[in-house]
């Protein structure tokens, strides 16, 4: 790994094919994200990552480190927009986070949190989508959903069974499931799917574990989102 | 057997027929989830239990891909589908009435279908017909030059559930309205012309395409003529006419140096999606220029190395497919296309239609590709390019249709001969599809460096006040800016020339287009999707009289996020037509403020509008008005 670019003014190494996430991760520095996870192939969709290489925009998820490159990714202009993305999101669906089971764990939240959300500032959607409920196990409240595919994807290459797909367009995009019914009830997912376990908000959850952690010691009330990006380099 | 087996037994039947046809391949979904739709009206739940049981593949892909299209129906939407095309062209031509002259006429609201399940009306994005418009198409069949009569005929004729293959022919009469040509409207070419000239070339001295490596593979080694014909190419200095004006012989040679892996060949692919509203000169090149723009494919084909091509052609132009099939099947016969082209041996080429079916993004170059493929049409990331990771993964050429009809020209009389047209940096000339406030619509073909003054003179426009040049993503000109030209180094276009006159309201021509924008957006990243309904629901506040400069600032904000997040051209100029109106047609938005502080978009008398729909009420009482809360309105 002898490769090097700049970020931020530090120097990181990568290995040949690595992303600039990829690579940024490793060295313990944090650039925000929701559609990307290491376990799956980038999506580039939620835009949250993205940085400036050699003065022009793009998604850090989806970009090939080149060595020399010099990138910018925690400036106050670039991290204005991230806010700004971040409040769509908010706005585009229902997010109600008190009242969700998802909330300190969610990195929707979290990712508000590390930006400095005060408001939503945009008009909020207050999109209709009904929630299912049909599963034994599983609930999934589309309200919360912002279409990052990481279950899509969870569910293609890892569970292969197809569970879930973005169908729609534009602002009408979201997400369906494998059933003519439309139902989770009559498609083969269970609980010890990886699709199961990926969504970045308050999506598909367990049923009847409400509060199992009381709000004030659940993931990010501990730590900072930032802070996952130290931990994987602490770890190797 | 109880009716709906045997429904589901018919729409199995069809689906059984239309897989066939496509060679069980999955890649083919959009073909045949369309081709189903024309057999059944639209995709029953029975069909899609079929297609995944016959194909194999989930019904999430299947579902997935349908929600995508907007011409794909998963609900019934009536035997008789009729959609107004509603660019600023047929607004201005009046379609807004005519609209509601056939749903009250038909008793039926707009977007919803008939209580009777007979029909659906709804709106459309520009179906390509400006210069004839205002437009419709009725179950994908267009029909232009509507009036008041035409309405009423065509009420009359659903009404009484009279088939669509015998309501009269004229409705369907496109015309080509070519109003002045040059050397590419003027060619009269004899299919295989060109390509017996391009075969004919040898490779000149100062060889141009210095790799020989990637000579076409399957053609007998010593033909000098791709690496020669690729060489006129760049002689000619022909840039993309798709609007992006990207340099054909880079991407050309690209695609022709890109390694293949085992089992991989390289592509041809011919961008017929032409869905910026306003232009329509692809329209007109397949209809009467066909062979031109198949010789050019070829042409291509020759000079890459490709064995396959596709063209990508749009929804709207449905009606041409029957038409081009018997083109491609002529030269078949001619021997200018299919095995031993010209009776070379292992000449192989030949080219398969694919439609659109209603998405504007799928001209974007990698989203065609995706829907190519059978798949939700949303661009990829880039890189890698599609010249060496394009359809199936493998080298793709994408160029605009008048890209390869030119290149046709090219192969034929050489690349010198091509480069002394236009200008310096813009070579050959430019098809522009002018409609709007003007005597003449229709295809005026100009060398590039012409002004837009000459174009305004030409076409007969009086008393102009703007000019969208390259459509709602393009720029919006005002009379202080008519001496500018066409051309690369000034004003680059894709075609499309929209005239308003001084009785056009501007800020309405940028409600529309950003209107457009709102719902051609793939929803696939973040700024574009939630950003265009953002921007959308700005100019809905303006044009309601609820507007104050902070909107300005917002609309500013939005433009940034958009041009800097976006993941494609789409997101990246969603902002244009606000921006330019906003900076040279500033009245026409000041008319519109109602403050000059912040004023909310909340309205609560329309709050109130769900309420009096379904009380059937709307007397005085109903209302809430303004003033008696002390409110200026
Ligand atoms: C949103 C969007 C829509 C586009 N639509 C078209 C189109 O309808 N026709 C076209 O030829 N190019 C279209 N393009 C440009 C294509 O991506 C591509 O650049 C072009 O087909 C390349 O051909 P050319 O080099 O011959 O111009 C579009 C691009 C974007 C971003
Ligand atoms: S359900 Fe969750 S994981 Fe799936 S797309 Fe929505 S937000 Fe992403
Ligand atoms: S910019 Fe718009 S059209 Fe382009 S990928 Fe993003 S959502 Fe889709
Ligand atoms: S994390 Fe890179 S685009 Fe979403």
């Amino acid at each position: 790994m002898s490769q090097t670019f700049i970020l931020d003014g530090k120097t990181i190494s990568f290995a040949d094919g690595q992303t600039i996430m990829q690579a940024a991760t490793q060295a313990g520095v944090f650039i925000p994200h929701l559609c990307y996870h290491p376990d799956f192939k980038p999506h580039g969709s939620c835009k949250l990552c993205t940085v400036k290489v050699n003065g022009r925009q793009t998604a850090s998820c989806t970009m090939r480190a080149i060595a020399g490159m010099v990138v910018e990714s925690d400036t106050p202009e670039i991290n204005a927009e991230r806010l700004a993305l971040t409040q769509m999101l908010f706005v585009e669906g229902n997010h109600f986070c008190p009242s969700c089971e998802q909330s300190g764990n969610c990195q929707l939240q979290a990712t508000a949190y590390h930006l400095g959300m005060m408001s939503p500032h945009f008009d909020h959607f207050f999109p209709n989508r009904a929630v299912d409920a049909s599963h034994p196990d599983v609930l999934l409240d589309f309200n919360r959903c912002i279409l990052c595919s990481l279950c899509v994807r969870a569910s293609r290459d890892v569970d292969g069974k197809n569970v879930f797909a973005l169908s729609g367009r534009g602002i009408k995009t979201h997400l369906i499931v494998n059933a003519k019914s439309g139902q989770l009830a009559d498609t083969n997912f269970t609980l010890d799917d990886k699709a199961a376990h990926v969504c970045p908000v308050g999506v598909i959850l367990k049923k009847r574990r409400g509060f199992a952690v009381p709000i004030g010691e659940r993931t990010y009330d501990k730590q900072p989102i930032s802070a996952t990006a130290k931990a994987v380099a602490e770890e190797r | 057997m109880a009716l709906n087996d045997m429904h589901a037994e018919g729409v199995a039947g069809i689906v059984d027929r239309v897989v066939a046809h496509y060679r069980r391949d999955s890649n083919n979904m959009l073909q045949i989830l369309r081709e189903v739709q024309e057999a059944c009206d639209w995709i029953p739940p029975e069909a899609i239990d079929r297609l995944q049981a016959v194909l194999g593949v989930p019904r999430t892909k299947i579902e997935g891909v349908a929600g995508f299209y907007s011409f794909l129906y998963t609900q019934p939407r009536g035997k008789y589908r009729i959609l107004f095309s509603d660019n600023v062209t047929d607004n201005m031509q009046g379609n807004r009435a005519l609209m509601e002259r056939l749903c009250s006429s038909l008793w039926v609201e707009p977007g919803k279908v008939s209580e009777d399940g007979l029909l659906s009306i709804d709106k459309t994005s520009c179906t390509g017909m400006c210069d004839q418009g205002p437009a419709m198409l009725v179950n994908n069949r267009a029909i232009t030059r509507l009036t008041a009569a035409r309405i009423d005929e065509i009420a009359e004729l659903v009404r009484n559930k009279v088939p669509l293959g015998e309501w009269p022919a004229d409705f369907f009469q496109v015309e080509d309205n070519i109003r002045k040509a040059d050397i590419m409207l003027d060619s009269r070419l004899q299919p295989g012309d060109a390509l017996r000239a391009a075969h004919a070339r040898v490779p000149s001295d100062g060889l141009m395409s210095s790799n020989m490596r990637s000579w076409r593979e399957g053609l007998p080694s010593g033909i000098g003529g791709p690496a020669a014909m690729l060489d006129e190419i760049k002689r000619a200095n022909l840039r993309g006419r798709g609007g992006a004006g990207f340099i054909t012989g880079l991407k050309w040679e690209a695609c022709r140096n890109a390694p293949l892996k085992a089992g991989q060949q390289r592509f041809v692919v011919c961008n017929a999606d032409e869905g910026e509203p306003g232009t329509f000169k692809d329209r007109v090149l397949l209809t009467s220029y066909a062979d031109l723009v198949f010789e050019g494919m070829t042409a291509a084909a020759y000079a890459i190395g490709a064995r396959r091509g596709f063209l990508y052609l749009r929804g709207e132009y449905r009606y041409l497919l029957e038409p081009l099939m018997a083109v491609l099947e002529r030269r078949r016969k001619e021997k200018i296309l299919g095995t031993d082209i010209l009776g070379i041996p292992g000449a192989d080429f030949d080219i398969e239609i694919h439609l659109g079916a209603g998405a504007y993004i799928c001209g974007e170059e990698s989203a065609l590709i995706e829907s190519l493929e059978g798949k939700r049409g949303t661009p990829r990331n880039r890189p890698p390019f599609p010249v060496t990771n394009g359809y199936l993964d493998q080298p793709t050429i994408v160029n605009n249709v008048e890209t390869f009809a030119a290149a046709a020209l090219i192969a034929l009389n050489g690349g010198e001969w091509y480069a002394s047209v236009g200008t310096r940096h813009s070579a050959g000339t430019k098809i522009l599809s002018v409609s709007g406030d003007c005597e003449r619509p229709g295809l005026y073909e100009y060398p590039f460096g012409v002004s837009i003054r000459q174009v305004l003179a030409d076409c007969g426009a009086q008393d102009v006040q703007a000019v969208q040049v390259s459509g709602p993503s393009g720029i919006c000109l005002s009379p202080a800016e008519f001496e500018r030209t066409i051309g690369f180094e000034d004003i680059p276009t894709a075609g499309a020339f929209t005239i308003f006159n001084n009785s056009r309201d501007m800020f309405e021509v940028a409600r529309n287009y950003v209107h457009f924008f709102q719902h051609e957006s793939c929803g696939f990243c973040t700024p574009c999707r939630v950003g265009t309904s953002l921007l959308k629901n700005l100019m809905d506040k303006l044009h309601n009289g609820c507007g104050s400069p902070y909107d300005f600032a917002e609309i500013e904000k939005l433009n940034q996020l958009l041009q800097s997040m976006s993941h494609c051209g789409l997101g990246h100029t969603a902002c244009n037509p606000v921006l330019d109106t906003i900076a040279k047609f500033r009245p026409a938005y000041e008319r519109r403020l109602a403050q000059k502080d912040f004023v909310p978009a909340f309205d609560l008398d329309q709050a109130l509008a769900a309420a009096r729909q379904m009380t059937g009420r709307d007397d005085p009482g109903a209302h809430i008005i303004k003033e008696e809360f002390g409110e200026d309105a």
